[in-house]
């Protein structure tokens, strides 16, 4: 319950400080504030599909089938957060740079977590029998994650970025960002990925619930 | 199919040549394969030949042609084996390990015939001007070794599903990104006249033999996952 409260608190503080403080990038303008939202979206989605491939490991070598619950939920909502990401910075794309779509090294990306995701539930949704959905869903995961690197940081070193990187990270690597800037960033940080984990946990917990009536029902 | 006691080598050349011989005398997989790259790159050059094209759109659409022509028929030697029963049987008798590199080397087998004919074909047909046919050629060769390597196993994970559809291409083109964008990329620096193509090219290169490299020892680790029921 503690949680949820931290939870409501921290949110409302971002959402409420994201609008009412002068915008983090004043070159962009108005449109920077999409920043708090995009930007931690991002990240979950990333956490959600690491969470998933762990879970998917852990199932292969336990096969409990908590484990692919666990993959599973993890991956519904990386996905979730992964379509905000994508829509979020599309959006931005248009007003800062005219146009939906540009294909910068971070929005294939985004796009190509997108493509996982949806080709692991469409796996999922044609396999039938609970153990070789889990064991064959967790081995795409695991194979489809070590494909990740490749893109995330081979290929911006290919083709050049529109990401306003450096807004952020000055040339010499050092972190600067203003005081009111960090004071809302962070925070949206620790909420989006406390948002995602106590969605992530009653996921589990209704997966786990469920699987227990099914049992008890055949009994 | 050997017995336990002889190598690997001899395994997973038992496990290619039945392969092999079993696609000569039915030839479906190799057939499909040819035909519907023959008949792409024969569409393309008629409608895209007469315009004189960037090299990257050159590029690309070779690659596009190689990719969904392997789309079309390399999931067939675990499918067949599914659908013919011998799957059990070969499950029983054999280790997962020689059964994955012997149809990951019939993959790539098959995929090298594919490019060895619509390749030239599609330079014909497209009057394409290949400045640095050594690298072009190096590209093909590591583009299909990481290609095979990546389809491999999902050919293996979707031979065990029940509805199929295009789930083989769902699977694999996320996965494959990587190594298209590079083996685009790459290709399209041997197409232009730049005359330092190799060093233009080396990021492309060293992404193909890392893609490959990896795709290839996953699939040997997690292909037992697939394997064993």
């Amino acid at each position: 319950m503690i949680w949820n409260v931290i939870l409501f608190v921290l949110m409302g503080w971002v959402i409420v400080m994201a609008f009412i403080t002068p915008a983090p990038q004043q070159v962009i303008g108005e449109a920077s504030r999409i920043f708090y939202f995009h930007v931690p979206q991002a990240w979950v989605a990333v956490v959600g599909f690491v969470v998933s491939m762990v879970a998917s490991i852990n199932y292969l070598r336990r096969g409990r089938l908590t484990d692919d619950d666990r993959a599973r939920v993890a991956a519904e909502l990386g996905f979730v957060f992964c379509l905000l990401a994508t829509v979020s910075g599309s959006i931005f794309a248009k007003v800062t740079w005219n146009s939906y779509w540009n294909w910068d090294p971070r929005e294939t990306s985004i796009l190509f977590l997108l493509l996982i995701y949806g080709a692991y539930f469409a796996l999922r949704s044609a396999l039938t029998g609970d153990e070789k959905r889990a064991r064959l869903a967790a081995v795409y995961s695991i194979f489809a994650f070590i494909t990740v690197p490749f893109l995330v940081f081979v290929v911006p070193r290919v083709l050049p970025s529109l990401h306003p990187s450096d807004s952020v990270v000055d040339s010499a690597g050092q972190f600067s960002m203003s005081g009111t800037t960090a004071m809302i960033f962070f925070p949206a940080l620790v909420a989006f990925s406390l948002l995602f984990f106590r969605l992530y946990i009653l996921g589990v917990r209704i997966s786990i619930l469920k699987r227990r009536r099914i049992e008890e029902s055949q009994l | 199919m050997p017995g336990k006691s002889s190598s690997w080598a001899a395994k997973v050349g038992a496990m290619l040549a039945k392969d092999i011989r079993q696609e000569y005398r039915t030839r479906y997989a190799a057939g499909a394969i040819l035909l519907f790259g023959v008949t792409t790159v024969t569409v393309v050059s008629f409608t895209m030949g007469r315009l004189d094209l960037p090299v990257e759109a050159q590029a690309a659409v070779l690659w596009i042609i190689i990719f969904f022509a392997a789309m079309s028929g390399l999931a067939q030697s675990f499918i067949r084996e599914e659908e013919t029963k011998t799957a059990v049987a070969l499950r029983l008798y054999a280790d997962p390990n020689p059964v994955y590199v012997g149809k990951l080397i019939y993959n790539i087998l098959i995929l090298a015939l594919l490019v060895a004919v619509i390749t030239p074909l599609y330079i014909i047909m497209t009057d394409m001007i290949v400045s640095g046919i050594g690298l072009f050629c190096l590209i093909l060769f590591l583009g299909i070794i990481g290609l095979a390597g990546a389809t491999t196993l999902i050919a293996a994970i979707i031979s065990k599903a029940n509805i199929r559809g295009a789930l083989f291409a769902v699977l694999s083109f996320p996965l494959l990104l990587p190594l298209l964008i590079g083996a685009i990329g790459g290709t399209a620096k041997t197409l232009s006249e730049n005359e330092d193509y190799w060093a233009a090219a080396s990021s492309e290169i060293q992404l193909l033999i890392s893609y490959a490299v990896v795709v290839i020892t996953a699939g040997i680790l997690l292909f037992e996952f697939v394997w064993e029921e």
